[in-house]
């Protein structure tokens, strides 16, 4: 039956992109361990070496804890108005709601260089020199669209009938948030923050601008490549290769225990029509 | 088990009828679950059969082997004399209405009902008039430029018909149409659909749950249960003449009469009657109408007894009422709602309305 | 759930963020645009609309621009090309394999930007993998020029940057199309692949848009894959703003062109989203 032959030709195009999709990174990662350089096929001279230099090498990890620092703070600022924003995109109606949903959305689909720039000028004009602290306010703003799209999704699913049930049992407004709508949405903010700080670790866009005297681990990176380029960006890039499959996945089986797929994009589309 | 099948010519549906769709020892297993096992019925030209089933039947299921959207594990699905389940559902002369109608939502009614035969490459002047027909028949042409999204779940379901019908199949399947409707447009459905399978002469095979339905619009129900064929026959005769105590219960409200059989009497706790059937355990069916108040004088092929009336349960025309004899057997009996029957009763039911039923053993 | 103060408490805060860091910028951004920068680099905030007729009389800006979108909607068309048929193929043929590759599609996407544009980098250089490769191989002598710091550079690392970008979103609305549709159409005699232009096709049409639009808008403001592979030949319309907020030091010139941009981005944004309404059927 066609149907047989189809499957057949889809399988082998999703082969094709698949490889095209992770051979360069796999490319990278046997290239970290390559004795020669960068190039050059096949790759000789197997070697731990550029690790070791990675790990002696002071600058990166110092712009490892600034990243981490960032992040952390990041996913807080993301959380801590994400979770209204979305709230308030569910349930409440205020004058201004539509604007101010598309806003919130908004740079999870503009280029990186527009939301850097307009918060650069805003720092100008507010004298306030740039710094982590710029930088984290950045990540912030960039990431609250996927603290609220995600808390969003979650209250999707959740069952308004147990908060009806929980104030016809007694509770008030607050309770009833901090009992019944904050547990059900765990999953969904746990999810939001292990995203947020894998987005926010390797930010680079919205840093560019906004970046003072101290690099995080995208910019410090940068800074190399446009110096030469070293097997110990590979080793470097391998490790935050490995780190961001492992926080997707957690993620990901986060999300699926929460009970269907996530339609992450379309979410997005969705909440901005 | 064999079930009881009454063959087509037989049951008065279109005497000397040719066999349409011969399903033949058709077996259909999910893994290790087995969903039909040995299923074999004829369906004749221009019948409208019911397969009747509670869900888990398997009922969904043969009508997804018939439309060719499931293959049978074992058997063979022979239609007019040729092969058919070796063809791939675009290919066969069968058309579908589906349950929830699996309209086309970003084509019009029009371009709905159109469709099959756009597919097939038919002349465009012949599309129009053949889909202006079947929307006629439905009473949908008023809404033929509308999109399934702004019409009623009512209308939605004709256009599923018209647009199944326009094909001119030789077979419609009808999985559980009317399922979706209210109670009041369930019944309208039901008649025209009866009367539209009449005026357009073709089978239909319809797929559903509900056994009033199935009474209603059949020529034959074949009732499957846990994926065998308990009984096929007229409505009629399956009311009256149920096969198996699972018929019998499923089909109406019944008694259940567990006796004993021996030379010619029959005793079922404190009742008895003279019945030619063979020694042993007997099981009978009973049906509540069947009950009556006594008349005065016995009759020789009436059984008396007395019982009191102990629940009533006004169902609208009629009154369902439980009594209970002297010894505990507990029996229904229908009785008008005018009437208020109480107390104590002197009842009798006609010896032939006792119903022998097979047992209806149960299955994985 | 509609107290007073649940209400304020939920809605103030977000709004007062987004009213000083997005709102604010983007007036400021507006500005800008309409301010100049003196010979001391400071900036003038008296009103004119030198930078407007400046973009308008130097080519360099529309060639630049043009080129841009030629590039995005080259990445977008290969995009959609190697992303459809893989939605597909997970949608309708993978059976229990599904949550497995659905995993494996979006972990592209959340991989750092950098680390993907970087293997580009080292694999299209003329002594990178590629080159070396080919020449091992002996399909080529010398090393493919054309490879690195070349438009073709930046559209090859662009598409694998944005290919996931445009399979989640038509996954999704491929996932929406109830599979007794596609049984109905087989049953009224539409083979697969008629089924599949009449009835698939068309439903999809709102992930496609979805998709693209992301694509083709990220694609159009990316700066950091022209930086590493684009060479003078790959420049994009952003490089312009970064070179004028940096070395070339012309802020309100720089804010005009992102304002410029921004202003088509949103434009293109609305445009697709009318159109997935159209589409949408819902």
């Amino acid at each position: 039956m066609s149907r047989g032959a189809n499957s057949r030709w889809l399988a082998a195009h999703a082969l094709i992109v698949f490889a095209f999709l992770y051979l360069p990174i796999a490319t990278l990662i046997v290239y970290s361990f390559n004795g020669q350089g960068v190039g050059g096929f096949p790759p000789r001279d197997l070697t731990f070496a550029w690790y070791r230099v990675l790990f002696a090498d002071d600058a990166i990890w110092t712009s490892v804890l600034n990243s981490l620092l960032v992040a952390a703070v990041a996913v807080m600022i993301a959380l801590g108005f994400g979770i209204p924003a979305a709230l308030a995109l569910d349930r409440a109606h205020f004058p201004g709601k539509a604007l101010f949903r598309r806003l919130v959305l908004l740079p999870l689909i503009l280029p990186g260089i527009i939301t850097g720039l307009s918060l650069l000028m805003l720092f100008r004009e507010a004298s306030v020199k740039l710094s982590l602290l710029t930088i984290v306010l950045g990540h912030g703003t960039a990431l609250i669209s996927v603290a609220t799209t995600e808390v969003f999704a979650g209250l999707q699913k959740l069952d308004r009938a147990q908060e009806e049930a929980s104030l016809d049992l007694g509770a008030n407004y607050w309770q009833t948030f901090w009992r019944i709508t904050i547990p059900n949405l765990r999953l969904s903010i746990i999810g939001a923050a292990l995203l947020i700080f894998t987005l926010s670790m390797d930010e680079i866009a919205v840093s560019f601008f906004l970046i003072g005297r101290d690099n995080t681990l995208p910019l410090e990176i940068w800074g190399r490549l446009r110096r030469g380029i070293t097997p110990e960006i590979n080793a470097i890039s391998s490790i935050i290769f490995v780190f961001s499959l492992i926080a997707i996945v957690l993620w990901y089986r986060m999300r699926m225990t929460a009970e269907g797929q996530p339609e992450i994009v379309t979410e997005l589309v969705e909440t901005t029509s | 088990m064999t079930a009881t099948t009454t063959n087509p010519a037989e049951s008065g549906a279109k005497t000397a009828a040719a066999a349409l769709l011969d399903i033949r020892n058709v077996a259909k297993a999910f893994g290790r679950n087995a969903v039909l096992r040995d299923i074999s019925l004829q369906i004749a030209e221009g019948e409208f059969l019911t397969i009747l089933g509670e869900s888990g039947s398997g009922k969904t299921t043969l009508l997804r082997i018939i439309a060719g959207f499931e293959n049978a594990t074992s058997g063979e699905v022979w239609m007019a004399g040729e092969r058919l389940d070796n063809q791939p559902p675009y290919r066969r002369r069968v058309n579908t209405v589906f349950q929830h109608y699996a309209l086309f939502p970003h084509l019009t009614v029009e371009e709905n009902v159109g469709y099959g035969l756009r597919v097939a490459k038919l002349p465009r002047p012949e599309i129009a008039t053949r889909v202006e027909e079947a929307l006629a028949k439905v009473k949908m042409t008023a809404h033929a430029k509308a999109k399934p999204s702004k019409i009623s779940g009512g209308q939605q379901q004709r256009v599923a018909l018209a647009r199944a019908l326009v094909n001119r199949p030789r077979l419609l399947l009808l999985d559980e149409p009317l399922s979706a409707l209210d109670a009041n447009l369930r019944r309208q459905m039901q008649v025209e659909l009866k009367s539209l399978q009449r005026e357009v002469g073709i089978s239909f095979v319809f797929v559903t749950h509900d056994q009033e339905e199935a009474m209603v619009m059949s020529d034959r129900i074949a009732l499957l249960r846990r994926g065998e064929l308990e009984q096929v026959a007229s409505p009629r005769e399956i009311y009256s003449r149920p096969a198996t105590a699972y018929t019998a219960q499923f089909i109406g409200h019944t008694n259940l009469l567990r006796g004993e059989m021996k030379d010619g009497v029959a005793r079922c706790q404190s009742l008895s009657w003279r019945s030619g059937f063979r020694d042993g355990p007997a099981l009978f069916s009973l049906r509540p109408e069947n009950i009556r108040l006594a008349s005065p004088a016995a009759h020789a092929d009436a059984v008396r007894f007395r019982a009191r009336v102990e629940r009533h349960a006004f169902h609208g025309a009629t009154d369902l009422l439980q009594v209970c004899c002297a010894d505990g057997l507990q029996l229904t009996l229908r009785a008008s709602s005018r009437e208020h029957w109480q107390g104590d009763l002197e009842l009798e039911f006609s010896i032939a309305d006792a119903v022998p039923v097979r047992e209806s053993p149960e299955r994985n | 759930m509609f107290s007073r103060a649940y209400r304020a408490v939920i809605t103030v805060p977000p709004l007062a963020w987004v009213a000083v860091f997005l709102l604010l910028p983007y007036a400021l951004l507006f500005c800008y645009s309409f301010w100049s920068v003196s010979a001391s680099q400071a900036i003038v905030h008296s009103w004119t609309l030198d930078n407007y007729r400046e973009l308008l009389r130097v080519d360099v800006y529309w060639q630049t621009l043009f080129r841009s979108m030629w590039i995005a909607a080259r990445v977008t068309l290969f995009s959609l090309l190697l992303g459809y048929p893989l939605a597909y193929y997970l949608s309708f043929h993978a059976g229990r394999r599904k949550d497995l590759l659905y995993q494996m599609v979006i972990i592209p996407l959340w991989v750092s930007y950098l680390v993907r544009a970087y293997a580009w980098k080292t694999i299209l250089g003329s002594d990178g993998v590629l080159n070396t490769l080919l020449q091992y191989l002996h399909l080529t002598r010398h090393p493919l020029e054309f490879l690195l710091y070349s438009p073709f550079a930046v559209v090859l690392t662009l598409t694998h940057i944005y290919t996931p970008f445009t399979i989640l979103p038509i996954y999704a609305s491929l996932e929406h199309i109830p599979r007794s549709l596609v049984e109905a159409s087989h049953d009224l005699g539409a083979s697969p692949l008629q089924t599949f232009w009449r009835v698939i096709l068309p439903l999809s049409i709102p992930g496609v848009l979805a998709g693209a639009t992301f694509a083709f808008v990220l694609s159009l403001g990316d700066f950091l894959a022209p930086l590493l592979l684009g060479g003078p030949s790959g420049i994009m319309i952003s490089n312009i703003v970064v070179s004028l907020f940096g070395a070339a030091y012309n802020w309100p010139l720089g804010a005009a062109i992102s304002l410029c941009l921004l202003v088509l981005v949103v434009a293109l944004l609305f445009w697709s989203e009318n159109l997935e309404k159209k589409w949408s059927f819902r």
